[in-house]
């Protein structure tokens, strides 16, 4: 039985005021006040709020989805994928085409969405086993502007115009086409991700992925199956990616290949690099600065991206490990 | 039976031969050792016994199994526990996920399990920490279980690398290099800690050292390879009187006269 419940910390030389102050959200009351407000405010926000604010704040629960759905990938499991936005793309049409050209009601596309996801996470997986960083990572690139191009140039996704009319959700007899309605959608996704990401983490399958990270060889003479762990760290994250990608074709109605460019792979790469690898907090703080700096900032006027820039440069400097990384500290965990 | 028989073994590389038909035999509930001079091809063999090199030709039986195109974790599975030359911890984990990592191929919750923490998944998770606090408590650490792996000194380092091989529960533990970077009094220790292994955990040993003195006293038999062959197997004293092996390690006596 484990009796001792007091923290004990390593002598972590990088102990600094920040630390002090994540350590103290550690506390578990103060943890769940800060949450229960937060969740509270969130939930009143859409009453209040201009469509504006509602607008970008789903879009930012949209990222936090796909952020965790990375996470899975890079910060658990250690994959650098460069093509992230391929499996949003990939969800994005599944639910497109088959709501804009057969009609079928967007709660049964979901389904398929997945097993599209599934398939194209192992396809993308399959030949980059043996792969690892750098290398992976501009497969995974590659990945990423297949997917692009083809459905660009195949006929059944529309081309480069895309797919319009896609038909919203029905929710137990209400038409969901409000923004607020998308609002507690994606609220609901990103808490759901969330959870699982949490559950995932403290689970025998999220250890199994960060023995791999840390140490692929040493993992499998500890009895891992290096491959099938990696595939299932592909196949969640990619199941992550297409089911915020099927909201999103609902919630846009229309979606073209430009949705689904190189740069929002990197911004999603870049949330979850600037949160904190690993760390589920840390990558929802990114997912949240990623989508609200530049909006917040918009008085700024033009040269609010540089500003962005130069906070981003600053912080990879200063805090390369992100804003909220995995152990820093290890505290006790029952 | 023996437990492990490795059959006429070779190990390649292009042109080198790391590993020369080396044949042995391990006996159940025993210690072995395997000495050489750097470069002998030690490790080799260990890496072609874990799945992690393969042979290029040869056969090793391991109770009974071939273990030829068997991948890591299945050997592991199988009852085969290895620790590293150079330290392989899992560095940013803490040293209790460390050794719960050896529970790994013992359990098998998967994706939903863990979404939805059944309840089979919460007995499995406490087994794994149960198992897990045991081996620390085993090797003599288990104050240390929340810091972080690479925090620990060289020496816990090692402790717990043996604790997450002995948490896969092996019927075979092989040991390279164990008491490297050890102080005399944790090779002491060790010492006391192989046996225990032994006879408390009925786990049979096979390890790779250096340290002559460690060997000499924990082994009932030593197999000397030099350049990946056999040289010399026996008695701790059969193999200190072989020429052959002073030969291997102190080089011959002409040619010393010679320089």
């Amino acid at each position: 039985m484990e009796q001792i419940k007091q923290k004990e910390k390593n002598l972590n030389p990088f102990e600094t005021a920040v630390e002090k102050l994540y350590e103290l959200f550690d506390n578990t009351v103060l943890r769940y006040s800060v949450l229960a407000l937060m969740v509270t405010f969130l939930v009143y926000l859409p009453l209040s709020s201009s469509l504006f604010t509602q607008e970008i704040m789903t879009n930012m629960f949209f990222y936090v989805v796909v952020c965790l759905g990375l996470n899975i990938m890079i910060g658990f499991a250690g994959l650098l994928h460069l093509g992230y936005a391929a499996f949003f793309a990939v969800g994005a049409y599944v639910t497109g085409i088959m709501s804009a050209t057969y009609g079928i009601n967007f709660w049964l596309t979901l389904p398929f969405s997945m097993v599209a996801a599934i398939i194209a996470g192992l396809a993308i997986a399959a030949p980059t086993l043996k792969l690892r960083g750098d290398y992976l990572a501009i497969v995974t690139l590659g990945f990423g502007e297949i997917i692009r191009y083809t459905v660009r140039n195949v006929g059944i996704t529309g081309g480069a115009i895309g797919l319009i009319g896609i038909e919203r959700p029905v929710f137990f007899g209400i038409v969901l086409d409000k923004i607020s309605h998308f609002y507690y959608m994606f609220f609901i996704l990103s808490i759901i991700a969330i959870f699982i990401s949490y559950r995932l983490h403290d689970s025998r399958l999220g250890r199994a992925w960060q023995y791999i990270r840390e140490d692929e060889d040493a993992a499998a003479a500890m009895g891992i199956n290096v491959v099938s762990t990696r595939l299932y760290a592909f196949i969640i994250g990619s199941c992550f990616g297409a089911l915020a990608g099927s909201f999103f074709a609902a919630k846009m109605t229309a979606i073209s290949p430009d949705s689904f460019m190189f740069i929002h792979s990197v911004m999603i790469l870049l949330a979850v690099v600037l949160g904190g690898m690993g760390k589920i907090p840390g990558v929802v703080l990114g997912a949240i600065i990623v989508t609200l700096f530049p909006e917040v900032s918009r008085d700024i006027g033009q040269y609010r991206l540089i500003i962005f820039a130069l906070v981003l440069l600053v912080l990879m400097l200063y805090r390369p490990q992100g804003l909220w990384p995995e152990r820093q500290f290890i505290s006790t965990k029952k | 039976m023996a437990l492990l028989e490795i059959k006429d073994l070779t190990l390649r590389f292009g042109g080198l031969c790391a590993v020369n038909g080396l044949s042995l035999e391990i006996e159940e509930n025993s210690i072995r050792s395997l000495i050489g001079p750097n470069g002998a091809g030690k490790t080799c063999v260990f890496n072609c016994l874990t799945g992690f090199y393969k042979p290029s030709s040869g056969d090793m039986l391991f109770q009974g199994k071939s273990l030829l195109n068997t991948k890591p974790h299945i050997i592991t599975y199988g009852g085969m526990a290895r620790t590293f030359q150079n330290l392989r911890l899992f560095k940013q984990l803490s040293v209790m996920e460390n050794v719960m990592s050896g529970m790994h191929c013992r359990t098998s919750a998967g994706f939903s399990a863990a979404v939805f923490r059944t309840k089979g998944q919460q007995a499995e998770e406490r087994r794994i920490r149960e198992v897990a606090e045991e081996c620390l408590d085993f090797v003599g650490i288990p104050d240390k279980k929340h810091y972080m792996a690479k925090n620990l000194p060289y020496g816990d380092q090692r402790r717990v690398e043996w604790a997450r091989a002995l948490a896969t529960q092996p019927k075979l533990l092989l040991l390279d290099e164990p008491a490297a970077g050890l102080n005399k009094e944790e090779k002491a220790r060790l010492i006391d800690l192989i046996a225990r292994i032994r006879d408390e955990r009925k786990i049979t040993i096979f390890l790779i050292e250096h340290d002559m003195g460690l060997v000499m006293k924990i082994s009932e038999k030593i197999f000397v390879i030099d350049y990946g062959i056999k040289i010399a197997e026996g008695s701790v004293k059969e193999v200190q009187d072989n020429p052959r092996v002073v030969e291997a390690y102190l080089g011959k006596e002409e040619q010393e006269d010679a320089v």
